[in-house]
């Protein structure tokens, strides 16, 4: 629980309280409450527990990622870090037509 | 979103070797054994996943400290939750919590006895089920360091249902820290602060430990080289006796840390002293909602009749757990006599076996100690 998910803004609610954001293929609805600095569609944000907590400098957006992408694409099913990083996407608000399971 | 392995400069092999033996160069320089702990569940995660302890030398011990906020979670505190579930109130947390032992039941024993009890992945799931049954009581058993408490502060400032309330079981990292170095039995020289906790709270939040404690903490985030470099630089520091914070993971955390997110926290709770589960009482060990919160604060809005579920344990195995000095750093889970006979995931005895990042369970999953493997 306490390794947050980086994932990119595809677009921000009216209130600008929640954003649509893409991780790694599934969608999902943060809320922006407690991120450090304004964000704008197209920037990478950490996910935890479905709150967006950081906004991830763009020029450290690759090496942030890179983890999350082996991870995911690598680990065995009963992997933990893998299990951990899926509860976390799994905490955003499910998009329309996602199952919710974040396992998209 | 395409491959980034051609961007892996953090898992660069190279890199790795060249790290690995400028660490081993300066243990061996060092002349004795240098006791580093970190205290994230998912630096033992990483440390285990990526067989890191491979490329310690010998000499270096990486230990896990009480960096799992479900582990340290107290018994009286899962009874409390199973209690209020056996009065009728739907019990929603998170998933990690759900297996836990109390005293005598876990909330997923009291589960299979018919009571209301829901896993959710965020605090805010748990809002929208209150507001899906106003005719019931929800209660939140919030779990996590203060990286989760933001977002329990955050929905609570931002309105909750009537029917909503919030049992607070979150901790606070900086006395995790403390709570070891205080213990005369240890040896730690030097700590790894956790990065997305330290996200939250800015690095400088460790400074004052490290002038009172003489002990340097360097923040480190999760890839291999990150906790590779991370080391090499604590062993350097504790070689040159200088007992200060360097930020290894300058991405994700700055020295203030996130100002809105810490403005909330602060609004919502305050650090009060706690037990820990088999460690100790720990002064400012836990993160409870402030007076002004009484009203969402299921400790305070409902009378807890623990005796049902409280009592003494009939656990007779729990007495061979050794969960509490796992935790402290004074014994390792291999040193356990139930580790992997009894206590397993699937029927775990300890607190440590139960959540994703208690270091039983992280052995277990990862293959018993990671560490067998020696480097010549």
């Amino acid at each position: 629980m306490c390794l947050g998910v980086p994932g990119k803004v595809l677009s921000i609610s009216d209130d600008g309280m929640s954003a649509q954001v893409d991780f790694f293929g599934v969608q999902k609805e943060l809320r922006l409450d407690i991120v450090d600095v304004p964000v704008v569609v197209g920037d990478y944000v950490l996910n935890h527990v479905g709150f967006a907590i950081r906004r991830i400098p763009p020029e450290e957006v690759g090496e942030t990622l890179a983890l999350f992408d082996q991870i995911l694409k690598e680990a065995a099913a009963d992997d933990l870090m893998a299990a951990d990083v899926r509860g976390e996407m799994a905490a955003g608000r499910s998009a329309p037509g996602d199952d919710g399971s974040g396992r998209g | 979103m395409g491959s980034l392995f051609d961007e892996l400069k953090f898992r660069d092999p190279e890199r790795a070797r060249a790290l690995s033996e400028a660490l081993r160069r300066e243990v061996e320089a060092a002349g004795r054994t240098i006791s580093l702990m970190h205290v994230c569940g998912s630096h033992e995660q990483a440390i285990a996943r990526f067989g890191l302890r491979a490329a310690f030398p010998r000499g270096l011990d990486v230990i896990m400290g009480p960096g799992c906020p479900v582990c340290v979670t107290d018994t009286p505190e899962v009874d409390e939750a199973v209690a209020l579930a056996a009065q009728g109130a739907r019990l929603c947390t998170y998933g990690d919590m759900l297996r836990l032992p109390g005293t005598v039941k876990s909330l997923a024993d009291v589960q299979s006895d018919g009571a209301d009890v829901e896993v959710v992945y965020s605090v805010t799931q748990a809002v929208e089920i209150a507001r899906a049954r106003p005719g019931e009581q929800v209660v939140f058993f919030a779990s996590g360091f203060e990286t989760t408490a933001v977002a329990t502060a955050a929905v609570l400032l931002a309105g909750v249902p009537e029917n909503f309330s919030v049992l607070s079981s979150h901790k606070y990292v900086p006395a995790a820290m403390d709570v070891v170095s205080e213990m005369k039995e240890t040896n730690i020289e030097g700590f790894i602060a956790a990065g997305h906790a330290a996200t939250i709270t800015g690095w400088g939040i460790f400074e004052p430990f490290a002038a009172r404690t003489r002990t340097p903490v360097v923040v480190a985030g999760f890839e291999p080289l990150d906790v590779l470099a991370a080391v090499l630089e604590l062993v350097r520091l504790v070689r040159a006796r200088r007992p200060e914070v360097m930020n290894c993971y300058p991405r994700c955390v700055s020295r203030e840390g996130n100002g809105p997110a810490l403005e909330k926290l602060w609004k919502v709770f305050d650090v009060v002293a706690g037990n820990w589960r088999g460690i100790a009482r720990v002064p400012r060990g836990n993160l409870e909602l402030r007076p002004e919160w009484d009203h969402v604060n299921a400790r305070r809005r409902f009378r807890i009749d623990t005796t049902a579920v409280g009592g003494a344990s009939r656990n007779l195995l729990a007495e061979h757990c050794i969960c509490g000095s796992i935790m402290s750093g004074l014994a390792r889970p291999s040193d356990c006599p139930i580790f992997g006979k009894e206590c397993r995931p699937d029927s775990p005895v300890g607190a440590c076996m139960v959540s994703s990042e208690g270091s039983c369970k992280i052995w277990h999953v990862y293959g018993g100690p990671p560490d067998l493997k020696e480097v010549a």
